[in-house]
């Protein structure tokens, strides 16, 4: 994202254009993250439907992953996911995707 | 003479109704305000107004000054002329909206009628609350008669809505003594004040402007806060220029002059007071005794507080021997008063300092006559004489 001096920031803090927090990556605050074993996955959409950062990322139907440039790792994806699929593990940022 | 023809004077108001007399002709978009003493009388008198028609404004009337502020928050940001008048622990209560307001920037403008904080509970006048806000982000007039108070208002919107500023305005007068007291004043016809404020246009997309959507109030963390901030103090450093340039032009429609400050009697003076308000009208009377006597003795009268014009004051304290600043306010430090503080931090560049002393008086309305007044002269002469300085801080006008 471009940093501004003080001069060019728009005055009273305010934001002229929508959509901007999307340029803003927040998934730097993450402890653990969200890992998906896509062949549990049933595409029913819960974890779209609960994240709060909108970092599910969709496309034609299907659950595809995480956008981890906003994910928070709060966990409410893989707490979401139904007791029968269970296709999301929340594992420590620096541990290894060993899910096949 | 143009000037003179277009305003009505003698016009015998108190100071709350020449504020809410000033606030008609301006007739702002939103008014929102809870009562307190001693401001109250501004915005009922106000009222009527509102309830006779006679302005367009939306009175908001809510159940706190925290509220009151926050609703002139939110106007403002949707791009309103706003206006609100409080005191003392009511503007004690708007603490927090005071940094939004001026860290949004937006232009409200505010009558502070100065009054003690408690404890002890008072209602008379010091100016403890204001000073108590002066690093707020907000622009302080202080004003010594009603006639100023009046000025001051309808100066304080062009002030607050200038491109470069866009800033809120406090305008201080003194509780009871200038609020509740009738002056002869000079008040402009409505046209006159409507033409000089002109039209308010945001230079920006208001809150309501669904054509160009914007956040305003929006979190701005480590890698982005100090430069807002820093644009509030350009803006503060700008309003020097601003503020003597509105005077200027608002000269030419009253035949009144204002400043930074005033000085009286400084030209040839040995020693001074620095004083603001009503009690700068006291001490000219003690000025004109000790001259009487043929005392070289003048008064410099701050009109500016926020920003602090410190080269200008510099200026007009170098060739004074001695200086008493005199605040009717504690900051508590043990050291010296807040205007105090500021005059002897803005000496320190000159090559040949004054001697200056502090002294608190006045606090909760207590009486500062003409008397107290000399007895700081003949002690600022005497310091003149032997160059000591026995008390930098002291209380006047106090029981020992
Ligand atoms: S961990 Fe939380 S933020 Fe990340 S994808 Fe799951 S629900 Fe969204
Ligand atoms: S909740 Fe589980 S099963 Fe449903 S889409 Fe998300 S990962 Fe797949």
């Amino acid at each position: 994202m471009m940093k501004r001096g003080w001069k060019e920031t728009p005055i009273r803090g305010i934001i002229l254009e929508a959509g901007s927090s999307h340029d803003y990556a927040t998934g730097g605050w993450r402890k653990i993250k969200p890992v998906l074993d896509s062949a549990k996955c049933i595409d029913c959409m819960l974890c779209w439907v609960f994240c709060p950062d909108s970092a599910v990322i969709v496309e034609n139907g299907k659950m595809l992953g995480f956008d981890l440039e906003h994910c928070k790792g709060c966990g409410i994806c893989a707490e979401e996911c139904p007791d029968k699929v269970k296709a999301i593990t929340m594992l420590a940022e620096e541990e290894e995707e060993e899910i096949a | 003479m143009t000037a003179e023809k277009k305003a009505k004077c003698s016009t015998g108001l108190t100071g709350n109704i020449a504020v809410a007399y000033a606030m008609k002709q301006i007739n702002p978009d939103v008014v929102a305000a809870y009562p307190i003493t001693p401001s109250t009388t501004v915005v009922e008198e106000f009222s009527s107004y509102v309830a006779d028609g006679a302005v367009t404004t939306e009175l908001i009337t809510v159940e706190s000054e925290h509220s009151a502020m926050s609703a002139c928050i939110g106007a403002a940001a949707a791009g309103a002329r706003v206006m609100t008048a409080t005191s003392s622990q009511g503007l004690a209560l708007m603490w927090e909206m005071l940094y939004i307001a001026s860290g949004m920037r937006l232009p409200i403008v505010m009558t502070c009628v100065n009054r003690a904080l408690s404890a002890p509970l008072n209602i008379h006048c010091d100016h403890s609350d204001s000073m108590g806000a002066r690093d707020s982000g907000w622009i302080q007039l202080y004003s010594e008669t009603v006639q100023e108070a009046y000025d001051n208002v309808v100066q304080a919107v062009r002030i607050a809505e200038h491109g470069n500023l866009l800033l809120p305005v406090m305008v201080c007068l003194d509780g009871f003594i200038t609020s509740h007291s009738i002056e002869n004043l000079c008040v402009f016809d409505d046209d006159t004040v409507k033409g000089f404020i002109g039209e308010y246009k945001l230079n920006q997309p208001s809150l309501l402007d669904v054509e160009h959507p914007t956040s305003y109030g929006a979190v701005a963390l480590p890698d982005s806060y100090i430069e807002s901030r820093r644009q509030l103090a350009e803006a503060m450093i700008n309003a020097k220029d601003v503020i003597t340039d509105v005077a200027k032009e608002y000269e030419k429609v009253s035949g009144r002059h204002y400043g930074l400050m005033e000085r009286y009697m400084m030209d040839d003076a040995d020693a001074a007071i620095v004083i603001m308000s009503s009690a700068a009208g006291t001490t000219k009377v003690a000025v004109d005794e000790m001259r009487k006597r043929g005392l070289k003795v003048g008064l410099l009268k701050p009109r500016v507080f926020r920003p602090f014009p410190y080269i200008e004051i510099a200026d007009a304290l170098k060739n004074i021997k001695s200086v008493a600043v005199l605040d009717r306010a504690d900051s508590y430090s043990s050291f010296g008063g807040p205007l105090f503080t500021e005059i002897r931090s803005s000496l320190y560049e000159l090559d040949k300092r004054p001697k200056i002393i502090s002294r608190i008086f006045g606090l909760g309305g207590r009486e500062y006559g003409v008397q107290d007044a000399v007895k700081i002269f003949e002690e600022l002469l005497k310091i003149k004489e032997t160059g000591k300085v026995d008390k930098l801080y002291n209380y006047i006008t106090v029981r020992e």
